[in-house]
């Protein structure tokens, strides 16, 4: 049956205030996520008073600092600090985006942080992203060919046949878009959800690619494809700008295309 | 998201049972009558603004031309046949337990059915 209400051991309770003390000019507070698996204790959110005039422009900047200079448990993933790796993903002030790439000048009043939504937390804001990689690798996100590789030169493809795969080769793999669709909340189990659907298409658009038909083979079914249901969330919280709701549609063509 | 107790390794799990299919057809015959329906919808309003003011016999005769009766019959067959797919989906989405969601399924398409026959039987009563 539904649940309405989360179960008393998941309740976020309120956590600990760490005040910035003396002085400080433009002071900004961030309300983080906090749970551990070591204790026992329930969910909670921790906040931070941080001086903005002391401290870089984004929410990642931010986290660092904090983790640096306040509180060095808080756990989060980030590597490359600019939009390119794609590990720093997590919900800012509501929505899923790239913490590296989100400014704090665009957050209205205190900074909310939580974990992607609807992912098992392994720490923090660690999301266990175990299933959704799996998912990457069922649709074999490689060129595949029979064709030998010609000898002394590359796989050529046309300058036009290259400009397919704009909008489709960018997205750093940061799960923003697939935890933020409801469709993958549901049924995310069999959904393949938005980042891996738009990957699937990246190698179904690839001229060089010789499998297409097993590609869409193996993406026709009710649940793996067809739970998009172009609510557009994707779209709407992808951090560089990119529409895998777009990408889906595009498959969907492709389905009714070799139809007849 | 997925909580599970197996052993089984991640894409073992993501892999599940593999692909159905199929999903093309369900989802090319949701979009079909959905256009359908913009027009049957349009001339069901047609012909309920025909009938404001009729008397009993008025009202039988206007339902009762081939035309009319076709394209009610029509608005019937296609509207309860979007329903069964519409409400498919929406069970596929919300109900999580299997047994569950194959048993409402099954049940809406029966109730579907049911009422489709007994209104396009009536239709057919004016119209013959």
């Amino acid at each position: 049956m539904a649940q309405f209400s989360l179960p008393e051991n998941s309740k976020v309770k309120k956590g600990n205030h760490h005040a910035l003390g003396e002085g400080g000019g433009r002071i900004k507070t961030f309300n983080i996520y906090r749970w551990s698996p070591e204790d026992d204790e329930n969910p909670r959110i921790d906040s931070y008073e941080i001086d903005l005039d002391d401290c870089g422009p984004m929410v990642l900047d931010a986290l660092i600092k904090i983790k640096n200079e306040m509180d060095s448990g808080l756990t989060f993933r980030r590597s490359c600090r600019e939009g390119i790796c794609g590990s720093c993903s997590m919900n800012i002030d509501g929505g899923n985006t790239l913490a590296c790439l989100k400014s704090i000048e665009d957050v209205k009043g205190e900074v909310n942080i939580y974990p992607l939504p609807h992912m098992l937390v392994v720490k923090d804001l660690v999301p266990d992203l175990t299933h959704a990689y799996a998912q990457l690798t069922s649709v074999e996100p490689w060129l595949k060919t029979e064709t030998p590789e010609p000898k002394g030169r590359e796989r050529k493809q046309s300058p036009e046949e290259r400009d397919a795969l704009d909008g489709l080769w960018e997205c750093v793999l940061c799960f923003s878009c697939t935890t933020s669709c409801p469709s993958y909340w549901w049924n995310g189990d069999r959904y393949l959800g938005p980042a891996v659907l738009l990957q699937a298409y990246r190698w179904i658009a690839d001229s060089r690619d010789e499998f297409t038909g097993e590609r869409l083979d193996a993406l026709e079914d009710p649940f793996r494809l067809y739970r998009c249901h172009t609510i557009m969330n994707c779209a709407k919280t992808c951090p560089k700008g990119l529409n895998p709701g777009k990408a889906i549609g595009e498959i969907k063509k492709l389905m009714v295309q070799r139809q007849g | 998201m997925l909580k599970s107790s197996s052993m089984k390794t991640p894409l073992a799990e993501a892999r599940g049972l593999g692909t159905a299919k199929s999903g093309l057809s369900h989802w090319w015959h949701q979009r079909l009558t959905a256009i359908a329906m913009i027009g049957l919808v349009a001339w069901m309003c047609v012909i309920i603004v025909m009938l404001i003011g009729a008397d009993y016999p008025g009202a039988m005769a206007i339902l009762s031309h081939p035309v009319n009766a076709a394209l009610v019959m029509l608005f019937i067959g296609v509207g309860f046949w979007h329903s069964s797919l519409g409400l498919q989906v929406v069970l596929e989405d919300y109900v999580a337990h299997e047994g569950v969601r194959l048993a409402l399924i099954i049940a809406i398409r029966m109730v579907l059915v049911l009422l489709g026959a007994v209104s396009l039987l009536s239709v057919l009563k004016i119209a013959l």
